[in-house]
Formats: C-alpha cells, sequence, structure tokens
C-alpha cells in the first residue's frame, strides 16, 4: 500500500468513529502540531486544544465522504492546525499581526476550516436545543439518533409497553426539539 | 399531530421502510402539495443535522477515550524539545527589557507589600477546613449512647465488629483498583497520627496508610493494606484534565455522618479563595466530614475534590481542580515504591440516569477515619 492509499484507509477509520485510527493519527503527528503551537506563543494545553479541533475537522472531512485531501496527510494537519491556531491568536489577541507573514501557507485548507467552525455552530445550537427540551425526550432522542438503539430497546429501558407507544413519544420530542432548534437557526443566520 | 404523522411518513421515507406503493403516493403527494414538499425538505435537513448531531458526539467520544488512554501512558503531556530553541532566542533578545522590568517591578512590588501589610489587617480564619473533627465531651457522650444501645440490643446479641476509637473522619476515593490507592485531602491524611482507617458504605473497615501527602495541593494518597478487601471493577468516572465549566451542575458523594451523603450544586467560580487557581467555587452545601469527597460532573467526570468552604458565608464551597490529581499522582510515582499507581478508569458514568451514576459511584467513595 502507498501512502496515499494507507492515509485513505486512516481517514475511513475516522469516519467510522474507529479508535485505532484515531490513536494512529495521534501518534503520528500530534508532536508535530505541539511544536507548532508552542513554538508561537502557545502553552500545550493549547497545543491538545488545537489537535482536538483539527480531529474534529479530519472526521467531519471523512465523514462527508470527501476522503481527497490534494497533499499528504501531513502537510493538510500541519496547514489547518495552523489555520485554527492563527484564528485562536487572533481571537485572543495575543498576535501582531506582522507574525502572521511569516509563516508561510502549505495548503490551502481556508474552506475546510470554514466548513468546519460552521458545523461546529450547528453542533453548538443543537447541543443547546438538546439541553433545553428536558426529560425523558433528551434521554430518549439520544439513545434513538446517538447510540443508535432499537426502538424495541428503548421502549424496554424508559419503560414503554411497546415500541410503537416509545416511537411515538420520540415523534413527539422530535417535534418539541425541531422548533427550538430552527428558532435559534433562524435566530443565528 | 399532523407533524408526528409527517415525520413518521419522512422518517419511513428515508429509511426505506415504504413500500412502493406507499413511495409513489407519497412523492406524487409532494409534486402536488408545495406546501408538504416544503415541510418534507425542512425535515430532512434536520434528520441530517441530528444524525451530524450523533456522529459528531460519537467521535468526541472516542476522542476522549483515546486522550485519557495517551495521557495515561504519558505521551500527550510529554513537551517536544524543540519548543525550547525558540524560547532560548526570544530570552536572547529580550533579556535587557526583562532585567530592567524585572527590577522595577521588584522595586515596585516590594512597595506594596510593605503598604499592603501595614495596612491590612491579619485575617486568621482564612478558608474552614471541613475535616470532621470529634472533640472529647461529644465522644463521651457518643459513648454513653452507644452503652445504652446497647443494652438494648442486647437481647439480639449482635456479634459487632470492634470500632475504633476515631478522632475525626473525612471522606476519599479510589483511583487504582489493582493497587487500591485513595485520593483523599492531604489535611485529612495528617489527621491520623496513630491509625488510619477506611470504611466503605457497608461500614466494613480496612486499615490503610498514605503513601504520598502533597500540602502544597491538599492531596494525599493513601494505599489499603488490608488483605480482606475485595477487589472492585476499574473505577467508572474519568479524571478531567481541563477545567469545570462555569455554571456546570455537579454532585458530590461524601461522610459528613455515619452514611453516605448525596449533595448538588454547581461550579459558580473558577477559581477559589483570593483568585487560588489550584481550586475552583462550587455553591453547593457541605458539612464537617465532607472533605476529600469526588465532585462529579453531569457527564460523569470527576471535576475536583471538595476542600473546604467560606467560613461566615453560605454556600461557598472550594474544591480542589481535577487536573491536580493527576499532577500529585505524577509527582508520587517519583518515588519507587508509589511507581506503581495507575489510574484504572473504564468510564461508565456517561449517559446515565442520575441515581444510576450514584449506585454505580457509591462503591467507590469511602469513610476515612483514624486515631
Amino acid at each position: 500500500m502507498n501512502i496515499i492509499e494507507e492515509e485513505k484507509v486512516l481517514l475511513e477509520g475516522l469516519a467510522k468513529e474507529d479508535k485505532q485510527s484515531i490513536e494512529k493519527i495521534y501518534r503520528e503527528h500530534y508532536n508535530m502540531v505541539q511544536s507548532f503551537v508552542t513554538n508561537n506563543n502557545g502553552t500545550s494545553d493549547d497545543a491538545a486544544d488545537i489537535f482536538q479541533d483539527l480531529m474534529i475537522v479530519l472526521f467531519e472531512k471523512a465523514r462527508s465522504g470527501n476522503l481527497e485531501l490534494h497533499c499528504q496527510l501531513k502537510t493538510y494537519i500541519y496547514a489547518v492546525s495552523r489555520r485554527l491556531w492563527l484564528k485562536k491568536l487572533t481571537q485572543a489577541q495575543r498576535f501582531a499581526q506582522s507574525d502572521v507573514e511569516h509563516m508561510e501557507e502549505v495548503a490551502s485548507v481556508e474552506e475546510d476550516v470554514e466548513t468546519h467552525e460552521k458545523r461546529q455552530n450547528d453542533f453548538t445550537l443543537m447541543e443547546t436545543a438538546m439541553s433545553k427540551i428536558g426529560e425523558p425526550c433528551k434521554s430518549l432522542l439520544e439513545a434513538y439518533y446517538v447510540q443508535k438503539k432499537q426502538m424495541q430497546a428503548i421502549a424496554a429501558d424508559f419503560g414503554y409497553t411497546n415500541a410503537d407507544n416509545a416511537k411515538t413519544q420520540k415523534y413527539k420530542c422530535l417535534v418539541r426539539l425541531k422548533k427550538l432548534f430552527f428558532a435559534q437557526y433562524k435566530n443565528a443566520e | 399531530m399532523e407533524d408526528v404523522l409527517l415525520i413518521d411518513a419522512v422518517e419511513r421515507f428515508v429509511n426505506g421502510e415504504m413500500t412502493p406503493q406507499e413511495k409513489i403516493y407519497f412523492e406524487d403527494l409532494r409534486k402536488n402539495n408545495p406546501e408538504l414538499d416544503q415541510a418534507v425538505v425542512e425535515h430532512l435537513f434536520f434528520l441530517n443535522e441530528m444524525n451530524s448531531y450523533g456522529a459528531t458526539k460519537n467521535f468526541k467520544h472516542s476522542l476522549h477515550e483515546v486522550q485519557t488512554k495517551l495521557a495515561n501512558e504519558g505521551f500527550v503531556f510529554c513537551a517536544p524539545v524543540v519548543g525550547k530553541t525558540k524560547l532560548v532566542q526570544l530570552w536572547n533578545k529580550y533579556k535587557k527589557t526583562v532585567a530592567v522590568a524585572a527590577s522595577i517591578a521588584g522595586v515596585v512590588s516590594l512597595f506594596i507589600a510593605s503598604v499592603v501589610s501595614a495596612v491590612a489587617k491579619k485575617d486568621p480564619t482564612n478558608t474552614t477546613l471541613l475535616v470532621n473533627k470529634v472533640d472529647a465531651v461529644a465522644v463521651k457522650n457518643a459513648q454513653i449512647e452507644r452503652k445504652l444501645n446497647k443494652l438494648e440490643a442486647d437481647a439480639n446479641a449482635e456479634a459487632k465488629k470492634p470500632m475504633i476509637q476515631s478522632k475525626f473522619n473525612g471522606t476519599g476515593f479510589l483511583i487504582d483498583v489493582n493497587n487500591n490507592y485513595i485520593i483523599t485531602n492531604a489535611h485529612v491524611a495528617m489527621e491520623a497520627k496513630n491509625q488510619l482507617i477506611v470504611e466503605n458504605k457497608k461500614g466494613d473497615q480496612f486499615e490503610a496508610h498514605a503513601v504520598y501527602v502533597d500540602q502544597q495541593r491538599d492531596i494525599a494518597i493513601l494505599q489499603i493494606k488490608d488483605k480482606s478487601f475485595k477487589k472492585l471493577a476499574p473505577i467508572p468516572f474519568q479524571i478531567r484534565k481541563s477545567s469545570a465549566y462555569l455554571g456546570e451542575h455537579i454532585y458530590m458523594l461524601g461522610f459528613p455522618k455515619k452514611e453516605i451523603v448525596y449533595g448538588e450544586g454547581y461550579v459558580s467560580a473558577r477559581n477559589g479563595h483570593n483568585m487560588d487557581t489550584l481550586f475552583c467555587q462550587l455553591s453547593t452545601t457541605a458539612n464537617a466530614g465532607s472533605s476529600g469527597s469526588p465532585v462529579i460532573a453531569k457527564n460523569g467526570d470527576l471535576i475536583g475534590i471538595l476542600t473546604s468552604k467560606e467560613p461566615n458565608t453560605q454556600g461557598v464551597i472550594y474544591a480542589i481542580k481535577s487536573v491536580n490529581i493527576l499532577r500529585a499522582i505524577e509527582d508520587a510515582k517519583k518515588i519507587d515504591a508509589n511507581a506503581s499507581i495507575k489510574i484504572t478508569a473504564a468510564p461508565g458514568l456517561k449517559g446515565l440516569k442520575r441515581e444510576d451514576q450514584i449506585e454505580k459511584m457509591e462503591n467507590y467513595v469511602f469513610m476515612i477515619k483514624g486515631n
């Protein structure tokens, strides 16, 4: 297997939330990102945060079926971490404008980082909506959509007499969640 | 109700559960009714968002597990050497500026310190530590009461375990089920001059000893020596490396009395008394004996150790941030005898109802007593 194929397999693993793939990427690339961040006004805690964001960018990319990085994984990771870190520095205003120019652009990842920000935003909106909806709706919807449990098992867990009852309850919850979500979504636009 | 019917139809449509006839009918309906079509499109979008949310949440969970695993191996923490070269460069560049700045800062701070110490009143009451010291009178009363009870219960003549004469009590929790290491406050462990006992929720007592006391962080590591202590399953919580979120809901389990007591509250400030960064501030209630209680966040992460409270103020409680546990363990492991300390976690609280979390947790929380 050549490098490109190997990296493709790794990304496919990420899309399936496979822990081994996550671990492999950590082991191979974490130090590079850490050096970069700590050499540019960051602490190792900052580096850990940036790497976590980077992993989510990779995951989102892999999950959307877009496995073409147009460059080696290493280069891609470097470019994305760099973008993420610069964004964070500018936000915290720890950064003099002139320093940005000193770090050369290695791969064009602007678009990916922007998509990531939008998705993060949506994720937060959904999380807020979920936190507002209350129990048992929250657990019920999480059991179905996050933990992917079968309706039968959910009915048993939540003490509904049968799967159909649980399903009706789930639909009612979903309608409420949808209202909460779209109310915020439209506000955010 | 119409909404519910629509969602049902859309979900069956997406999951391919419709019969071919139904499908044709449904698609026809969409074509002829733009309003319905709009609702379907909207719901499809929402379902898509919901699925991304689920997937991202699962991925974050996996990510968290890998991070914990690597952190336990000491991987993520190893700071690269490369980082230092830049520092050296910066140092060389700004040496002079730093020297001037430092001397000015030194003079100013000396001046301020002298002014402050001259003006400020001495405040001996810092924070009240929550270890429960039993005074002699109370012991005597308890003894009399116990004797009375014993006389009453004599008819049943129950064989009781010999109780030790305890002079204090606090709380602690297990972190290593292989070698039975327990975390508590240093100020709790240091109360024990002769004997140190840990007691589980059933009242079984086991002899223990302190293997590491970190007074700076107010953390002590105890080990149960007793062979009769039965090995437990890996601890169900994870020790959080990052700080707790402001407003995050938390709960605690501790032993302010002879049985385990549950308490809940929220994180009310990021730092402790006088902006002490080792601590965070909780809004809850706690009593003497709660020192050393684990503070657990809603998702099952351990975020701190309950330690002290603000005297004369109700509901202001301080907890040591959980990252300090990890740091104390790192320091403890530098002593050869403690090299085997390892946090044996199999996080299992996440997603459980509070009552179920507590049921799992209580087995790992102990009363710490002694004399």
